[in-house]
């Protein structure tokens, strides 16, 4: 997409809840539609503005979990406990209702399929937002780019977009999808346990022969961890590039 | 471990845009310390009363971001120079 | 008007003011973790405590050194600028005044200056006469890194910010320098009291 249209959206737009999908017990998907959507890639993230009546705003990131869609822009979001943004998007938000956002922004962090692979995507928890952007552009570009993914989860419970993430491995072709669980592991698991370590990087990743691009997104912990043993093991340091979120998100 | 608190410039994304006018996450900027070069979106970014940005490579200060009294005010002393992508 | 979001509030409501919360502040039960740089891991072998500066003699304290000195444990509430307040935090630490006690020195102020490069500003007065420590202990366990260990300087009646952490030295100056935050438009003195927060408040 022409860098043009990507630069004239800067301003912060008034964006109606068009529709939303409760993926687990914390965790909502909403589709936002924006006016005057200039489209975005794979990665990119928006700004999202909260007001309160007296004045007092918050406001936090979100990475788009979508490929672009005319004006139509989805997030997924976990409700952090003690967040101050996240229960209002996951709890207190309906269709219909308007929220504030600015975007598409973090070109840093972006994938499309002309950018080639193979792709190496990893992910903790809601880290898998972006990634999934990135797997559905994949997919409905019908690119034979292949694909990767590992998905690092605290327990069953936790698998965002587990029925399609399914599908796609069963179905299609060059994309292997592999969970492991961290606390506990669903009734009958018979697959993966434990962290991304570097043990777990050096049997399921790419090589780095293969040059592969890839994305780690997830709690700066994780992120630290995996972008780290990605580069011990060999890998381009210029191409694993790391989305991290903070504590301070909430 | 509890003590990796930074996240990425990509964090930054928004101010930077507020600043500069445009998307800079994809920028190059050019340590003052060490002169390495790295995306912005690649620095890491402390929060506290600010935002302090360090180099990926040497660990120092590259740009630090404080909004006082609602006006945001972006220090550039520990770039030596920032390239936007064409 | 600009755009509200509803049923939107904020989490933390300022408290009313009173003589515990200064104006502007909210109370929190957690102990939010803020920094401008990594935190820096000092082996307890290798920490020194300095005092330098305009001093007659500098001086050097090692972990036992320093741990052997006469501490106190207080009980403060801390202000941090980014709008929180912690009541009744618990902490063990040595007076400054038992640093500086037989030290001859004609400075006005000081800079504490924290591993990692961290620093930041005060007059010497708000250092002494019992208003700051150099703590090591908090909750009555080992003060631990995110929060400034092995030893970090407290100075309640300041915006913590002033509380430098992982402190290494307290420099004597005959005049003022501005510190990290300070050199970045924050107020050269911070008191949470007259809502100093900016340079110009």
């Amino acid at each position: 997409m022409a860098r043009a249209a990507v630069l004239r959206r800067l301003t912060w737009a008034i964006a109606e809840v068009v529709h939303l999908v409760d993926e687990t017990p914390r965790v909502r998907s909403l589709t936002l539609d924006v006016p005057d959507w200039p489209g975005h890639l794979p990665g990119h993230h928006i700004d999202v503005r909260l007001t309160a009546e007296d004045g007092y705003q918050a406001g936090r990131q979100y990475s788009i979990a979508t490929p672009t869609d005319g004006t139509r822009v989805t997030i997924t979001v976990e409700r952090l406990d003690d967040g101050e943004v996240s229960p209002y998007l996951t709890d207190v938000l309906e269709v219909g209702d308007s929220v504030e956002l600015r975007g598409p922004i973090g070109g840093y962090f972006v994938w499309e399929p002309s950018r080639g692979g193979p792709l190496q995507l990893v992910a903790g928890g809601s880290g898998i937002a972006p990634l999934m952007a990135m797997l559905r552009a994949r997919l409905q570009a019908r690119s034979d780019v292949p694909v990767r993914m590992l998905l690092s989860w605290r327990s069953g419970e936790d698998v965002i977009y587990a029925d399609e993430l399914n599908a796609v491995a069963r179905d299609a072709t060059g994309i292997e999808i592999t969970h492991t669980f961290t606390r506990s592991a669903p009734d009958g698991w018979t697959g993966r346990t434990g962290r991304l370590d570097r043990e777990a990087l050096a049997e399921l990743a790419w090589t780095p022969s293969e040059r592969p691009l890839a994305y780690v997104c997830g709690p700066t912990g994780l992120v630290e961890a995996v972008a780290s043993a990605l580069v011990d093991l060999g890998h381009d340091p210029g191409r694993v590039l790391a989305e991290r979120f903070g504590p301070t998100g909430g | 471990m509890t003590d990796a608190i930074h996240v990425d410039g990509n964090a930054l994304g928004g101010l930077l845009i507020e600043v500069f006018g445009r998307e800079m996450t994809d920028a190059r900027g050019c340590c003052a310390s060490c002169g390495t070069v790295n995306p912005l979106g690649a620095m890491r970014v402390y929060r506290s009363a600010g935002d302090v940005i360090r180099c990926p490579t040497c660990g120092n200060v590259t740009i630090v971001a404080v909004v006082i009294r609602e006006r945001t005010r972006v220090h550039l002393g520990g770039v030596r120079w920032i390239e936007p992508v064409a | 008007m600009s755009f509200i979001s509803r049923g939107f509030q904020r989490r933390q409501a300022p408290a009313a003011p009173s003589d515990r919360v200064p104006p502007g502040q909210y109370v929190t039960r957690d102990f939010p973790v803020l920094s401008a740089g990594p935190t820096p891991r000092i082996g307890l072998d290798d920490w020194r405590l300095e005092l330098v500066g305009e001093v007659d003699q500098p001086l050097s304290w090692s972990w036992q050194e320093f741990t052997a000195l006469p501490a106190e444990e207080i009980t403060v509430d801390v202000h941090c600028v980014t709008k929180w307040s912690k009541l009744d935090t618990a902490w063990t630490g040595v007076p400054v005044d038992a640093l500086l006690d037989g030290v001859e020195t004609s400075a006005g102020f000081a800079v504490a200056h924290s591993y990692g490069g961290y620093t930041t500003n005060l007059p010497l007065d708000d250092l002494t006469g019992g208003k700051a420590w150099v703590a090591y202990r908090y909750d009555g366990e080992p003060l631990e890194p995110e929060h400034g260990g092995p030893a970090r300087l407290l100075v309640p009646h300041l915006y913590f910010w002033k509380s430098a952490k992982w402190l290494r030295a307290l420099e004597l100056r005959a005049d003022d320098a501005p510190g990290f935050w300070e050199g970045y438009g924050y107020h050269n003195y911070g008191d949470p009291w007259r809502e100093q927060r900016y340079s110009g408040d």
